[in-house]
């Protein structure tokens, strides 16, 4: 799932400092899952929002709304009747939620709630990690179903460099295991080291973002 | 040969080659270059030079080495991935030769958190290994990995590091069997101070053949003091220090340390000498590069060869 984090309170507090009437919208998709900007923590950063301009001396109303997802159009409508009575919306959705209510409604101010962080997994509770950057093109049936790119500190095809611990974990951080070691480690148990010994070529990034924009086309599918 | 490469050369010849590394001024002053190539003159068969190591930024390792050339040293390119795409790195290999370079050393580089610009978007559009097979083709076949011709192919001959020290061991002879795949015709080891280890890395090296198709260089670093080592040991990734060697430095009263440093290594140098499948030695001596000639001679390693390239 695309993985959020909410913006500090002080920092979201600066961007709204224009305005005394907002629309506060979470979503029920990924950032529900990853506890960052669902139904619930609507509710919270609201009661912070209000709690702290109440202190300021400046009260600001909140429209608290939750939709079922922002990157798809029809949920979108579901603010539309708020919007004539409100001078901006903060969005706790992922970047493209917040786009694409900001492209829904052009003449309305969106403002970022939340950093949108990484494609990623629920190691355990409280503990979300990154798994893919979405880059295309994937090699997880050559690397053990491990990915080189989002593993690796370095995103190396053919590694590991030489800064791996004795421990296993990246140089760059020793909270991050070498990509490259759980590689290799799954690799051999799975009797498939010989998918190590040949080279992987030079990649082509133009399926990541080095080729603009991306879109997928599905005319099948299309009305 | 293929390249006009001092180094190669002396290889080609059959000598124990000796090579060393020289960091780039942080600045634009030319002389710190200049005083360190005037120390190794004639002391070496060629210079390294670094290439913003450690991803603090320094002097470009290409402009250091056409200076270090123009002093009559046989300077080696650094090149690491870290900070150039594959079109900056292809129009630099075709610099580096076009200024009459004749060696490049291909790595990934030290990651960019390390360094004063931690904040950096590193690049890593390919790794070491790729560049390794990316230069061997623009010298070999002529071409660019787009499949143009080049007019006038890059003549460097083609080197690349390997640490037989970093997690997983048993992989780390297979990952050289690799960059020999890709084409790589010189080796610099990182610094040995496991020798028992080193020689462990060496059979499994030897098993595979891989001594016979590329020559294989020791790497090696004075230690300056107990504290250094203890430093090394513990900070960076990699780096196999032994508790006897600390004990060897910790025993040793502090003013004396430097000079037994210098033993250690000469010690390490004699006996790597004697590995079979290691071609030369790699003498790293950071920012103590005027130790050099001193571990050089006391090594045996003088007077280094005349070579006609």
């Amino acid at each position: 799932m695309i993985m959020g984090e909410q913006k500090p309170l002080e920092v979201i507090l600066g961007m709204l400092t224009p305005y005394d009437k907002i629309v506060l919208a979470g979503c029920h998709g990924c950032v529900t899952v990853c506890r960052a900007g669902g139904a619930k923590e609507v509710e919270i950063l609201a009661s912070s929002l209000r709690l702290a301009r109440e202190s300021e001396g400046r009260p600001l109303e909140i429209k608290e709304v939750t939709l079922e997802r922002q990157c798809d159009p029809e949920y979108l409508e579901a603010m539309r009747p708020y919007l004539e009575d409100y001078q901006a919306i903060l969005s706790i959705a992922c970047g493209a939620g917040i786009q694409f209510v900001a492209e829904k409604y052009p003449s309305t101010i969106v403002l970022p709630g939340l950093d949108t962080t990484f494609i990623g997994v629920t190691e355990k509770q409280g503990l979300w990690a990154e798994r893919c950057q979405a880059c295309g093109n994937c090699v997880l049936h050559l690397t053990g179903g491990i990915c080189p790119v989002a593993r690796c500190s370095k995103s190396l095809f053919n590694g590991p460099c030489g800064g791996t611990t004795t421990d296993g974990r990246c140089e760059v951080n020793k909270e991050i295991p070498c990509g490259w070691m759980m590689i290799i480690d799954r690799l051999r148990s799975l009797n498939q080291l010989e998918n190590y010994r040949k080279n992987l070529p030079m990649k082509s990034w133009k399926t990541s973002r080095d080729g603009g924009p991306r879109r997928i086309v599905r005319e099948d599918l299309m009305e | 040969m293929k390249t006009a490469s001092r180094l190669e050369r002396v290889f080609e010849e059959g000598h124990f080659a000796v090579t060393t590394e020289c960091g780039p001024p942080r600045g634009a002053n030319p002389e710190v270059i200049r005083k360190k190539g005037e120390l190794l003159r004639g002391f070496v068969d060629a210079v390294n030079v670094t290439d913003n190591q450690t991803s603090v930024v320094r002097m470009a390792s290409i402009a250091s080495c056409v200076m270090l050339k123009e002093m009559g040293l046989e300077p080696i390119v650094q090149m690491v991935t870290r900070d150039r795409n594959r079109i900056s790195l292809q129009s630099d290999i075709l610099g580096a030769a076009g200024l009459g370079l004749n060696a490049i050393l291909c790595l990934s580089g030290d990651h960019q958190t390390f360094g004063d610009d931690p904040d950096a978007k590193n690049v890593f559009d390919i790794d070491s290994i790729q560049l390794i097979e990316l230069i061997r083709m623009m010298r070999d076949e002529g071409k660019f990995p787009s499949g143009k011709e080049i007019d006038g192919p890059p003549k460097l001959f083609i080197g690349a590091a390997c640490n037989p020290f970093a997690e997983p061991f048993e992989i780390r002879p297979i990952r050289l069997a690799k960059k020999v795949d890709a084409g790589v015709e010189f080796i610099q080891t990182q610094c040995i101070y496991n020798l028992e280890r080193f020689e462990t890395f060496m059979d499994a090296v030897r098993k595979l053949g891989l001594h016979e198709q590329i020559k294989i260089m020791a790497g090696v670093t004075p230690l300056k003091s107990a504290g250094m080592a203890k430093f090394m040991k513990k900070n960076v990734a990699g780096m196999d220090i032994p508790d006897e060697v600390i004990k060897r430095m910790a025993d040793t009263p502090k003013e004396e340390q430097a000079a037994k440093g210098i033993e250690i290594c000469v010690e390490s140098i004699r006996r790597l000498r004697q590995v079979e499948g290691i071609a030369g030695v790699h003498v790293m001596a950071i920012e103590w590069e005027k130790k050099v000639p001193e571990i050089v001679e006391k090594a045996g390693l003088l007077p280094r060869p005349e070579v006609s390239v």
